[in-house]
């Protein structure tokens, strides 16, 4: 008599990875039966990415036109070196002269953007083609996803987050700071505080949309209804965190705007038109 | 022979929720249980079940207890159904479901944290214990986790088409005969296989499929009621088949499918095309003092249950769709013949999605329709049978040694009509019975049991014969067929004339079903698994018509256009077929067990 | 019983009023099975309201009696049809005819991330053998009155994981191991982690999966790109409500650095 065992025919057949259909899978060649634009929101991202990257790239390396009384660039700020222009933030330290005082913050929103979960999907999409679209085969040939270093790091997004946060206190005090003239007079407003303004907005509504920031506000406790503040804390941040890929856009081009904006004051391209 | 075979203490026929619960039950009395099932584990038809676990826990009304339960089933059941059956079912429910609790089951809440209890047809007080809309997936989930988590065999994607019978070694005089195994067929390989086990559970649910529009899926084909007829057990109440009265009418591709009584029980109503809530013309004298006689005082019932009586819509099932096909009839359907369910006009979007968000969902993606916007369209559709087995109510055993039954496959339990929620609450409480019992059962048979050599090759022969036919008629031609004879002839209402036409009809199909042929391999082959369906499906329709034309009068589920009335008489009588030696189905007279004293009284002070 | 003529339930038919919104359509099925296969191109009647398990039906009833399919309910409630519709995973019953075109050619071929057994039907039991390691629901004790109580706001969360209806298209789909087959011993794809997260959400368990999602059933092969989410027919965000989560309170027990001090310490955290 054969041994009483429920069916167990094993699918785990390893070592057919990337060529090809493994063996008893349905034999279809095709890469994806796929018949609609699957390709396009890759390559949206992709442009979107490479255009913010080249520009903010070639501004922080710049060194110049990041600074108009009272408006600084969201790139230089804050500025923490004595080369700064303007006077936004204690000068902690005198650095090489020919290095932008862009380059010693860049980590910070650059690691909070980087490790950002909704980020991660779209360049691990657009630019790693893993995969390019759903059930659209990727090209390589093994895959090991975050289970190893370097990708392991993207576990340390809620650090780069509570960093951001800080960073997001500074942008905001910048967008009080241009409320000021250029004498240092309170009771100016202009077109840039407005800009401003609406950057730390944008900063401030992605920051707290993000996936950690959620889980630190409650999303990490298994139960709401002994902690009912928490709990509302968690159901608005949760609310913010259904468009956090929206508000990673905006606030991206938010960001590139401003330090856009500040560069046509500085470069005298436009004046700052007032208010009052 | 060659042939996979294997060896259980119990094996248990059906992977829904009595037959998981019966696994369970019979694994932890330490019996070596095996499932097998037609579809992959947690696709059973249990997952279509919506509304709820009817269980009177008291969570919601305090007043709740068994005897208002007990009393609720046995007057849905218009007195016919087993009333042990009846009494062991509103004892236990409750047990039962908070146990799914410590298996990991997430119900609905109450404000102070118990499980929160829904209003239903025919239940004096709200008692289905309820997750949103989809109970019946969270039920079968539960159980499936628990199997699992247990370690219990299963044979997925199985098909069991013989019970096997012999000397079962009972130890009396002479040999008794009763259950020694099982014999079936993987679908993935078509390769056969055996199982030997002095115990069986039956726990394959219905019959639906004998029916052209109903809700049930395509496993419902009688397997276990035909299996248990040619085993020698007896089918009891076979002519009570349940129309649910709100099925979707359109479009016709998911016509049959089920629009849960949750929805009128949330405060949906039914219209005709004139606009009219027509149930209020419907009231029967049985259930007039229980039911609303105005819209106002109905539509006041949803808020306050204390003061106010039901609305007419939440009459029994058999009520609410003879009603509605009356008004079709009567030329006020609606334009795809059915009639209107109204959510939209009388509850807000929010509450109609958060409450019903798998009607809500199904609609939308299966019809097109916003059900928080316009009103479905709704008609009867075959939905359960109350007839099945004659099992022995403490052990759900059959009259066959080692033969058990549990679930809508068991017959006796709901009498001529079953309540909503009753049916999740029976597959929990008697599954577990029916596993108990089978286990204690083969404790006493271990090792007494062998399967015969020449069974076995009979039972393989009879299922290859479909591929050595050639040039014979397609299956699927003949279920349909054989469904449209159901629906036309022994369908809601019924006449003498015609369930005798449709017994000779039946008679022609069973020879066209001897002809049949198949065409392909063995091989997950859809077309020869049916024609291994098919004469189940013939069995039991044979015996739903020929208790139908038995019973001349009209009860629950049984209406006679020729025997409009409730007749006293046959309210003291069951009908059971059972199979004579030439293969025939004989339909005889049986007494109703008698009631108690102690709990006929309840229908005295409740009334 | 119906006199004809007269109005009876569900009167309009398929076969009734003439050809109301029908047109023929191509159809290109795969057939065959592990050791080989093509798509078939078949041309059939499609009704109104039809969808497309509709009519792989009618295939099977008039053109190819043998051609295998697995379904159950036809209602999107079990989980049995799916397949891939013109290269998406989909539910053939949830798959309405009106979202092609008439002159549009409708693919359907088998899920790719499993073996397949004949036509359309694949061999899932990777999925069933992965939910047999998950480490079992395990309760607090009850209540002195026998009763477990939780609040709605606390059930809420595990309460969307179990929506699940087990149709594997989350785990079809899944490029980790639809791509990659060696993965499938590390890795336990989309629907066991939301189970994962399902059992560390739910109010009643007191086992700690922490780790086991992380080691041993591979939450780190998890890339986040959301797959899994834009094809559950129950509409469960999968990633966004359990696998981001899953991946903090991993984050909280592994790799947070007070935790790790708190661990060297004490040696052993109550929780």
């Amino acid at each position: 008599m054969t041994t009483t065992a429920p069916r167990g025919t094993g699918a785990a057949s390893p070592g057919h990875g990337g060529e090809g259909p493994a063996p008893r899978r349905a034999a279809i060649a095709a890469r994806t039966l796929r018949t609609d634009r699957w390709w396009l929101q890759p390559l949206l991202t992709v442009l979107a990415l490479v255009a913010f990257v080249g520009y903010s790239t070639f501004r922080a390396f710049q060194n110049a036109y990041y600074f108009s009384e009272p408006y600084i660039s969201p790139f230089y700020s804050p500025c923490i070196t004595t080369g700064c222009e303007g006077e936004t933030f204690p000068e902690l330290f005198t650095g090489p002269a020919w290095i932008s005082p862009a380059i010693y913050i860049l980590v910070v929103p650059l690691g909070f953007r980087l490790t950002c979960y909704y980020y991660r999907k779209a360049y691990y999409r657009s630019f790693w083609l893993s995969p390019p679209a759903c059930a659209v085969a990727e090209p390589h040939r093994r895959y090991t996803g975050e289970t190893r270093l370097p990708l392991l790091g993207q576990n340390l997004h809620r650090y780069f987050f509570y960093l951001g946060l800080l960073f997001n206190v500074v942008l905001t005090y910048d967008a009080v700071l241009a409320f000021r003239d250029e004498t240092g007079a309170w009771g100016h407003m202009g077109l840039g505080t407005l800009v401003l303004l609406a950057n730390a907005a944008l900063l401030w509504l992605y920051s707290l949309s993000c996936h950690s920031c959620r889980h630190a506000v409650g999303g990490r406790i298994n139960s709401f209804s002994r902690h009912p503040l928490r709990y509302r804390a968690w159901t608005l941040v949760s609310r913010l965190n259904a468009r956090h890929m929206q508000y990673a856009w905006i606030s991206l081009f938010g960001v590139a705007f401003a330090d856009f904006y500040v560069f046509l004051l500085a470069t005298g391209t436009i004046s700052d038109p007032r208010f009052f | 022979m060659e042939l996979e075979r294997h060896s259980y203490d119990v094996v248990v026929v059906g992977a829904g929720g009595a037959g998981l619960r019966a696994a369970i039950a019979a694994h932890e009395a330490g019996a070596r249980t095996a499932v097998v099932c037609k579809s992959l584990l947690g696709k059973a038809h249990t997952v279509m079940a919506e509304g709820g676990i009817a269980a009177a826990m008291g969570n919601a009304y305090a007043e709740d207890d068994w005897r208002v339960h007990f009393r609720d089933t046995m007057r849905g059941g218009k007195m016919l159904n087993h009333w042990r059956m009846a009494q062991l079912h509103a004892q236990e429910a409750p047990d039962r479901v908070r146990e799914l609790e410590d298996w990991g089951a997430l119900f609905d809440r109450t404000p102070d944290g118990l499980i929160s209890q829904r209003d239903f047809g025919g239940h004096r007080y709200a008692r289905l214990a309820h997750v949103g809309d989809r109970t019946g997936l969270e039920l079968i989930r539960t159980l499936q986790q628990r199997t699992v988590a247990l370690g219990v065999d299963v044979y997925m994607e199985c098909t069991v088409t013989r019970l096997l019978t012999g000397p079962a070694g009972g130890g009396g005089a002479g040999e008794e005969h009763g259950i020694t195994g099982a014999f079936g067929y993987w679908r993935e390989s078509g390769r056969f296989l055996a199982w030997e086990a002095p115990s069986v559970v039956l726990a394959t649910g219905g019959i639906g499929k004998a029916w052209k529009v109903t809700s049930n899926s395509w496993e419902y084909t009688g397997d276990g009621h035909s299996l248990a007829l040619a085993a020698g057990a007896g089918l009891v109440n076979m002519e009570f088949v349940q129309f649910h009265p709100t099925g979707m009418v359109w479009p016709p591709s998911v016509r049959g499918i089920l629009v849960t009584e949750s929805v009128r029980g949330d405060g949906g109503v039914l219209r005709n095309s004139a606009g009219n809530r027509f149930m209020f013309d419907y009231i029967p004298d049985f259930f007039r003092k229980e039911t609303a006689e105005t819209e106002d005082e109905a539509d006041r019932w949803y808020d306050d249950k204390k003061n106010n009586r039901r609305p007419p819509e939440l009459l029994p099932r058999d009520e609410v769709a003879r009603a509605i096909n009356s008004e079709v009839k009567a030329g006020r359907g609606s334009p795809h013949g059915g009639v209107f369910l109204d959510i939209a006009s009388r509850r807000p979007a929010e509450y109609v999605r958060r409450r019903l968000p798998s009607m809500y969902h199904q609609f939308k993606e299966l019809a097109d329709v916003d059900i928080t916007a316009e009103a479905m369209e709704v008609g009867p559709t075959c939905h359960y049978v109350m007839g099945g087995v004659e099992v022995d109510p403490d052990t759900a055993a059959a009259s066959v040694p080692g033969l058990f039954a549990a679930g809508e496959v068991a017959g006796g339990m709901h009498g001529s009509n079953r309540l909503g929620g009753n049916s999740l609450s029976d597959l929990l409480v008697f599954g577990r019975r029916a596993g108990a019992a089978a286990a204690e059962h083969a404790g006493k048979r271990a090792g007494l049991v062998a399967l015969r050599e020449e069974a076995l090759a009979e039972a393989a022969r009879a299922a290859l014969e479909p591929f050595e036919r050639e040039g014979g008629e397609n299956p699927y031609a003949v279920q349909s067929e054989l469904q449209q004879t159901m629906h036309d002839l022994v369908g809601i209402i019924r006449t003498a004339p015609e369930m005798e036409r449709a017994l000779k009809r039946i008679a022609v199909l069973r020879e066209r079903v001897a002809a049949l042929s198949v065409e392909g391999h063995r091989q997950y082959n859809p077309g020869w698994h049916l024609a291994l369906d098919l004469p189940h499906l013939l069995a039991v329709s044979e015996c739903v018509a020929r208790a139908a034309l038995a019973r001349e009068e009209s009860r629950g589920g049984h209406t006679r256009d020729d025997f409009p009335a409730a007749d006293p008489g046959w309210g003291r009588l069951n009908l059971v077929c059972t199979r004579t030696p030439d293969g025939a189905v004989t339909v005889t007279r049986q007494p109703l067990p008698e009631m108690p004293p102690e709990l006929a009284e309840v229908f005295e002070e409740q009334t | 019983m119906t006199e004809p003529g007269e109005p009876s339930i569900g009167a309009v038919d398929e076969g009734q009023g003439g050809n109301r919104g029908g047109y023929d359509a191509t159809f290109r099925v795969w057939r065959g099975e592990a050791s080989g296969g093509e798509l078939q191109t078949f041309t059939v009647p499609v009704n109104e309201g039809e969808v497309v398990l509709d009519v792989i039906h009618r295939l099977q009833a008039t053109q190819a009696g043998d051609l295998a399919v697995r379904w159950n309910c036809k209602a999107g409630k079990c989980g049995s049809c799916s397949a891939e519709v013109n290269g998406r995973p989909r539910l053939m019953c949830l798959t309405r005819m009106s979202t092609f075109a008439e002159d549009e050619t409708v693919t359907v071929t088998p899920l790719r991330t499993f073996p397949v057994i004949r036509d359309l039907v694949t061999d899932v039991s990777y999925n069933y053998e992965k939910a047999a390691q998950i480490p079992a629901f395990t309760p607090r004790p009850r209540d002195p009155d026998g009763n477990h109580r939780m609040q709605q706001v606390d059930v809420d969360r595990p309460q969307e994981f179990r929506k699940c209806i087990e149709c594997w298209l989350c785990q079809n789909t899944c490029h980790v191991i639809r791509d990659h087959e060696e993965n499938k011993a590390a890795f336990a794809g989309p629907r066991f982690l939301i189970r994962l997260a399902e059992l560390d959400m739910h109010p009643l368990d007191v086992v700690d999966r922490r780790d086991a999602a992380q080691e041993e059933f591979g939450l780190g092969y998890c890339n986040i790109t959301k797959c899994c989410s834009e094809v559950c027919p129950e509409g469960i965000h999968l990633t966004d409500n359990g696998i981001i989560p899953l991946k903090e309170r991993v984050v909280d027990r592994k790799y947070d650095p007070l935790t790790w001090l708190g661990s060297k310490i004490r040696r052993r955290r109550p929780d």
